[in-house]
Parts: structure tokens; C-alpha cells; sequence
């Protein structure tokens, strides 16, 4: 097999940066071991909430950032980058409808009913927005485990509020018409919800106890691909503003996002393996041949002019730590930089707190190639982008899909070019 | 058991099995991969499975495929669904359809009246009410000839290398013409085509959860391609699931563990895979005339089970004026043996209807995929021929006109 490209991860990383060198023309293939994180996640850009005070601008914010951490992914990529990055997810994926800027962070609810601080949300999530405070109904679905209204509801009534507006909430739980289900998951609420006389019932309830003024919070099933019909008919059905809050996993608008996407990169002529694992490489040169992947019988290489590593962070197994006390990369055993000395402490019990660990990965160049601890590039065409690179705590700053798709997007622009070079 | 179950421990329960089970999507009386799998397997220590939903489970094995952690689950659940039926019995009717092989020798020669039977629709209620096979379930035709009968006969040009065909029961019973096509494609690239005598695999045994005739099935399918595949030859499969329990399931899931397989798995390709392989070592011959058509294709979900990419896009993107709409679809629903059953037909069809959908929406001339029976289902459900890519590229090739020339 012979491609211009092989991705290693199908998550928001992976994802854009295979569909970006695919409409660049590029042959490329993203390989992947499972599906990815998107669907995990709640498919909001946060790009900065935390430096460790609370952002209210990213954009007034990353110069300062950066500045103050010279070994952060944002220092590689820059600003630009990063507002580039949310423009062309913007224009990608019309029909999520992203809304929100670098220039304010929006304060959306969680299911637990805290705020948290996201540069671009998809429209469907936007009237979440607490900043300004307001009345708030949080609608529970009844067979819907792990997601409380209650809970959720009680915890933004007593949210601190930024702008000094007055924020009240209260909780409904409803049973939308789905007999004799013992376990229903997320994603097959949301199928249900597409069904529009499902809809008109939950509606029907949901206005009954709707009192004026009111803002509506459901959990984040408000359709799958027909997600912006459902999202519109509920909002002028209720005639007020209805927004989603994700919900724990499966996470619906995040199999939203991966399903364009993906049906982005195939248009493109993009290929998309799921299942099949990457395990080493072949490297000759200085540059790496071809990487290994592990077919059902067979271990077929995958040769390629480039290569970008896209397979997470210690989360998702991109980074692990060894039971020799070291970190590695656990597909092309690059070198981790930024991790604890063997032996050296490695957590603290303060569980939020900043954790030796944490920034763990694989160090950069500002080509986003990979560099060993003196800095030099150890593969001229192995770039690297979203968690595996070392140096941010997505978790402590909300940066984790902001990260992403910076550098996905630029690591895709540094191979575009790296082809197109060659030809 | 062991190696699968050693998998559990990495299920993080993140569900995204549960979000691509096609079976689950479809209908309440299967629970979910993660429920049936990873979850109920902490209660069947040397037991029976805590519960019988287990059987709904199709044994697509999209589920491991899309599993983020490695975990198998469709191997581990396909073990336990065995167990089940061990303490539970067998229905006379999986009995049936699990042994294609045994029902083509004796059909084959009767086939006009055997295809009259099955296509008659008051036997087919009988046959529903005496046995649980679904009336409207798509059984095959058989075809009245075996391609082993016209592989014998079958003289090839001479050629420098060689390489064994697996064609299955689906193609010596059934669809003899795509045996035919296979060698002749094979041919075409300067291949002689070896086709030894060959019996089931065991693939529809071990789906039905009779491992044990499963297993003798593919020890002896796996002795009769052993000596080739010890000379070095490569075995080619037309029937993309048969390849697979070569190659992986009679290992993974029926935990054989035998010499001759290993070999034999080791030297497997699924055809467009082979084809593929050549095309990448410049082997291929790429005189390929137009097909001006809009083709629908579904990889099918054992196809992906191989790991190996969609070589069949790969194929057909080197066919002039070939347009084709890959279906976003993830499993259309039959399984093998699973959507003919009455009480899971109608599954079946739930499963498929994105597909099904999706293959009418292209307005085509025809649909192609690599399995068999997804592509009679398919061609059921749609009302669409559906065929295996090598039938296409048989017609890029022109085959039969160079054939005719050159009798000619």
C-alpha cells in the first residue's frame, strides 16, 4: 500500500488533518485502532479557559500564554493558527453551525450544572450560554440514566456568575414515548428524536410546564444527522431558546462531527481503516519507509512520503507509561519529553492540581516534527499533532480540542506542502 | 478462551461499541455488545450466560473492529453464544442452514425442482411454521452445476506462476459464474489457477455455535490447502467471510490451533486484497475499457474484519468512467445465516435499511459487494443486482469477448 499520507488516529486531530490533505489532493490514509475520541467528547472547541486564571479572551490571552510556556503546542503553531484552525472547521461543517470566537470564551453547563469556558460551540449548545445569566429549565429524558436534571439544575442556581446578572434554574423530568426499554443510550434517544412524532409528544409535554421566559436545557440528543432540524423545531416549537449539554458517553454531537468529517475525507477520496493496529515502523535515512500495520493474518506495510501521528494522549494509550516507571509513545516509540524522572514523583494527591505528568508527550519542532531532547528533528516526515504533543494539560487549561485542531490543521498544511514539494 | 478474555480487562465501558452495533440499533432484544460482552462475561465462569439475549448478537464483529481498547468482544461473545447452545440444544433448523455444502451436493442435481421449492410461497410458510426459516428470507438459487465440475474441465493459457483458489460453497453451489470470473481475471494476469478439491470451512457451524463440527471442517479445509501453501503459494478467496475463518476466526474464535492452518492462513488473500498487491508491485494489468455505470458499494462487515482496507475501491477507481458511491452504511443486516431465521428477519431488515436506502438513492445499474449472502440480501432488499467486484473488473477486462476472439 502506497499513499502520499498515513494518519495514525481518527480523532479531531486525525480527522481534519485527513481531510485537509485529501482536498489538498494528497493521497491519504487514516489508520486507526478504534474509532476515536469524538466520540467521547463533547464536540465544543474549547481553546483556552485556564492560563491558570480564568480567560475571558483567548485571543487577548494566547500571546501572553505563549509567551509564559514556550514548551506548549500553541507556541508551535500560533495564534493565527489556532483562529485559522476554527475558521475552516466553520466553513467545513455548515450544518453543525459553530458558533463563538477566540475573541470571548461562552460559559456553557455541564451535565453536573458547572460552567465551562468554550471558544466555539456548535449552534445547538449556544443558548446554554450563562454569562449573562437568565432563567433556565434543565429537561431530564426519564429512561436517560446518568444525566440528572436535578443535579444539574441545583449547581447553576448557585454557579458564581462573572458579569454580575442573576441566574436562576429549576428541573422537569419528562418520559418521552419510549415503552419497554430497559437502557437507553444516548445516541438512541437521539435517533428517536429524529422521528418527529416522538418530537411533537416531547414537545407537547415540555410546553406544558414551560413558564415564560425560560431557556431550555436537554441533555445533548437533539437528533443525529438531522440534528439542525430537530434543534430548529424544538426551539420555535417552544418558541425560546433550546439548547444542548453533553451528556456522558456515548457523546452524541461528537458522532456528529466525526460522521462529516468522515464523509468529508471520503468525498476527498480519503480512506478511513478502523480496526486494524499500527504497530512499529520501517525508517531508512532519516526518514521513515513505512509503518507496520497489523491486517488479520499479516503484517502489512503501508508506505508513505509522510507520516503524522495523531493517536492521543495518555487517555487514549497515544502516550503510556511503562511498568519500568517511563514513558513511551506506543506506536512509532518516539521519545517523551516533559515526563517525570524514572523514580522522580509522578502524581500528587491533589487531584486538580498540576501534576508532574501532565505535559508528558512527544516534544516538537515549529514544523510540528518530532524532536528528541536536544531539539533535533529525529524523522524528517514524522509530524505529530493534538494530545500526543508534549507540553499542555488540556484537562486544567480546556484546551484539549482547541490543540487539536491547530495543529492537525497545521501539521496537514507543513505535509501538503512536503508533497506537493517533492512532485 | 483465554487470549480472548485476557482482551476484557482494557474495556474502559466508553460505549462506542455499543454506538456502532447494528443489531442494537435495531431493536430492544439485544441489550449491546458491552452488556452481552464484557459485561456479562464476569458471570460466566465455566457457566452458561447469564442471559439468552446473547443469541441476538449477529456476530458481525463491527463491535471489535471499532473497539478503541482492543478488546474483543464479537469473539468473546461468539464463544459464549456456543456455550449457550451447548447447554441449551441446537434447533434443528441451525442444524440446517449452518451445512450450505451438504444442501448443495444433494440439491445440485434436483436443482430446478429444489429452487421451485424454495421460491413457492405456501412451502415456504410451511417450511417458516415447521422449522423457523423466514418466508421471505432470500435463499439462494442453486445454480444446477458445481464450479469444482467446470474447474476440472477448465484448461487455462500457460503461465509462469501460480496460485490456489478458495472459492467456497458459495460460488461451487451457488455462483458458479464468479468462480469462473475469478479464474479468469487470475488468468488474465498470467496466473495459472489452482483449484483443489475443497469442502465448507465451517463458518456458518461456528456462527450457529456448533464448534465442534466447525472445527472439524476447517482442519480438513485447512488440510487440503496446506500443502500449497507450504510450497509457497498463495490462496485466493472470492467469499470474503470464508477467507476470513481462515485467515483469523478459526483461530481467534474456534481457538484451532493446527499446523496446517496456521500455513494456510499465513498464505490467505481475499482476492481484491491480491489483486490490490499486485497492482502495488506494478503486476497488474490495467487494460481495463470503460464501464460507464453507477455502482453503490457496501464493504461488508467481515470484508473489514480483515483489516486490509478497501481494495475494492482501490480496484475500481482503475476503471474508466466507473462511478462509484461508497455506502456510509455499516451492515446490511443478513449476517450469513442470522436474517433468514423468523424471528430475526425482520432484524435483519431494520439493520439494513440505511443500506438499502442508500443503494436506491444512487440510482444504479448495479450494487457490488465482497460477501455473498450481504449481496443477496441486498439485491432482495433493493430489488438491485448486486455483484462481487471481480465481476466487474471481469467486464473492464472484457473476458468474455477475448475469450470468444480467441475461440474464435
Amino acid at each position: 500500500m502506497t499513499f502520499d499520507c498515513v494518519v495514525i488516529g481518527a480523532g479531531l486531530a486525525g480527522m481534519t488533518a485527513g481531510v485537509r490533505i485529501a482536498e489538498g489532493g494528497a493521497r491519504v490514509a487514516v489508520i486507526a485502532k478504534g474509532v476515536g475520541s469524538l466520540h467521547l467528547g463533547g464536540a465544543t472547541i474549547d481553546v483556552l479557559g485556564y492560563a491558570p486564571e480564568p480567560v475571558d479572551s483567548p485571543r487577548a490571552a494566547l500571546d501572553d500564554f505563549i509567551a509564559a510556556n514556550p514548551d506548549h503546542p500553541y507556541a508551535r503553531v500560533g495564534t493565527n493558527a489556532v483562529s485559522g484552525s476554527i475558521e475552516w472547521l466553520r466553513d467545513h461543517l455548515p450544518e453543525i453551525g459553530f458558533v463563538g470566537d477566540l475573541d470571548a470564551n461562552l460559559q456553557l453547563p455541564t451535565a453536573v450544572g458547572v460552567a465551562k469556558p468554550s471558544a466555539v460551540v456548535p449552534r445547538s449548545m449556544a443558548a446554554g450560554d450563562l454569562r449573562a445569566g437568565g432563567d433556565f429549565v434543565i429537561v431530564g429524558l426519564e429512561p436517560l440514566k446518568d444525566f440528572y436534571p436535578a443535579y444539574c439544575a441545583d449547581n447553576l442556581a448557585v454557579a458564581p456568575l462573572t458579569n454580575g446578572g442573576s441566574l436562576r434554574a429549576r428541573a422537569i423530568s419528562i418520559a418521552p414515548p419510549v415503552a419497554g426499554e430497559a437502557d437507553v443510550s444516548p445516541l438512541g434517544l437521539a435517533r428517536r428524536l429524529g422521528d418527529p412524532e416522538t418530537r411533537k409528544e416531547i414537545i407537547r409535554t415540555i410546553s406544558n410546564r414551560l413558564e415564560p421566559g425560560e431557556t431550555v436545557g436537554m441533555p445533548a440528543v437533539l437528533g443525529v444527522d438531522d440534528s439542525p432540524a430537530v434543534w430548529t423545531d424544538l426551539s420555535e416549537s417552544l418558541g425560546t431558546g433550546v439548547f444542548e449539554i453533553p451528556t456522558l458517553p456515548p457523546s452524541v454531537p461528537g458522532i456528529r462531527v466525526f460522521r462529516k468529517l468522515l464523509s468529508l475525507l471520503r468525498s476527498a477520496g480519503g480512506r478511513l481503516l478502523v480496526g486494524p493496529e499500527v504497530l512499529g515502523m520501517e525508517a531508512e535515512g532519516g526518514r521513515v519507509t513505512a509503518v507496520k500495520v497489523d491486517t488479520s493474518t499479516r503484517i502489512v506495510e503501508y508506505r508513505a512520503a509522510e507520516f503524522l501521528l495523531a493517536s492521543g494522549g495518555v487517555s487514549a494509550g497515544g502516550i503510556k507509561l511503562g511498568s519500568d516507571w517511563r514513558f513511551v509513545e506506543s506506536v512509532l516509540g518516539l521519545p517523551v519529553a516533559l515526563a517525570p524522572e524514572p523514580g522522580g514523583e509522578r502524581f500528587l494527591p491533589d487531584y486538580f492540581g498540576e501534576q508532574p505528568a501532565a505535559r508528558a508527550g512527544v516534544a516538537v519542532d515549529d514544523a510540528l516534527r518530532a524532536v528528541d531532547s536536544e531539539g533535533n528533528v529525529i524523522y524528517e516526515n514524522v509530524r505529530v499533532a493534538g494530545a500526543t504533543i508534549a507540553g499542555s494539560e488540556p484537562w486544567r487549561e480546556k484546551s484539549g480540542n482547541g490543540i487539536a485542531l491547530a495543529t492537525g490543521l497545521a501539521a496537514a498544511d507543513e505535509i501538503l506542502e512536503s508533497v506537493k514539494g517533492g512532485d | 478462551m483465554e487470549l480472548m478474555r485476557a482482551s476484557l480487562d482494557h474495556c474502559v465501558k466508553c460505549t462506542i461499541c455499543e454506538t456502532y452495533c447494528p443489531v442494537s440499533n435495531a431493536t430492544q432484544l439485544f441489550p449491546g455488545p458491552k452488556y452481552v460482552g464484557p459485561q456479562a462475561e464476569r458471570f460466566r465462569i465455566g457457566d452458561i450466560s447469564p442471559d439468552a439475549s446473547l443469541d441476538y448478537c449477529s456476530g458481525c464483529g463491527i463491535c471489535t473492529q471499532v473497539c478503541p481498547q482492543g478488546v474483543k468482544i464479537a469473539e468473546i461473545n461468539s464463544q459464549a453464544r456456543s456455550l449457550l447452545k451447548e447447554t441449551k440444544g441446537v434447533r434443528l433448523r441451525d442444524k440446517i442452514i449452518a451445512r450450505p455444502a451438504v444442501g448443495g451436493r444433494l440439491a445440485t442435481p434436483v436443482a430446478p425442482v429444489a429452487n421451485w421449492v424454495l421460491q413457492n410461497r405456501p412451502i415456504r410458510r410451511v417450511i417458516e411454521r415447521a422449522i423457523g426459516i423466514h418466508r421471505s428470507a432470500p435463499l439462494p438459487r442453486f445454480a444446477g452445476r458445481t464450479f469444482q465440475r467446470w474447474a476440472r474441465k477448465h484448461r487455462g493459457p500457460a503461465a509462469t506462476k501460480s496460485v490456489v483458489y478458495f472459492h467456497g460453497c458459495g460460488a461451487n453451489y451457488f455462483e458458479p459464474r464468479l468462480g469462473e470470473m475469478t479464474v479468469g481475471v487470475l488468468e488474465h494476469n498470467g496466473f495459472e489457477v489452482i483449484v483443489p478439491k475443497q469442502d465448507c470451512c465451517g463458518l456458518p457451524l461456528q456462527s450457529n455455535g456448533l464448534f465442534d463440527a466447525a472445527r472439524g471442517y476447517v482442519r480438513r479445509l485447512a488440510a487440503a490447502l496446506a500443502p500449497y501453501a507450504r510450497r509457497g503459494l498463495p490462496i485466493v478467496s472470492s467469499s470474503t467471510s470464508c477467507g476470513l475463518m481462515l485467515k483469523r476466526e478459526a483461530r481467534e474464535i474456534l481457538e484451532v490451533e493446527d499446523d496446517d492452518l496456521q500455513v494456510v492462513s499465513e498464505h490467505m488473500y481475499d482476492i481484491c486484497e491480491f489483486l490490490m498487491m499486485l497492482h502495488d508491485e506494478g503486476e497488474l494489468k490495467t487494460d481495463l475499457g470503460s464501464l460507464p455505470l453507477t455502482v453503490p458499494y457496501h464493504a461488508p462487515c467481515q470484508q473489514k474484519g480483515h483489516g486490509i482496507g478497501s481494495p475494492a475501491l482501490d480496484l475500481f477507481g482503475l476503471i474508466p468512467e466507473l462511478k462509484v458511491v461508497e455506502q456510509i452504511a455499516e451492515c446490511c443486516g443478513i449476517a450469513g445465516t442470522y436474517g433468514v431465521k423468523k424471528e430475526k428477519y425482520g432484524i435483519a431488515m431494520d439493520v439494513g435499511e440505511t443500506l438499502f436506502q442508500g443503494v436506491k438513492a444512487a440510482d444504479p445499474d448495479v450494487a457490488a459487494c465482497d460477501s455473498e449472502t450481504c449481496r443477496w440480501h441486498i439485491e432482495h432488499a433493493t430489488g438491485v443486482r448486486t455483484v462481487h467486484p471481480v465481476e466487474l473488473l471481469h467486464r473492464a477486462y472484457a473476458l468474455d469477448l477475448r475469450a470468444g476472439a480467441s475461440r474464435g
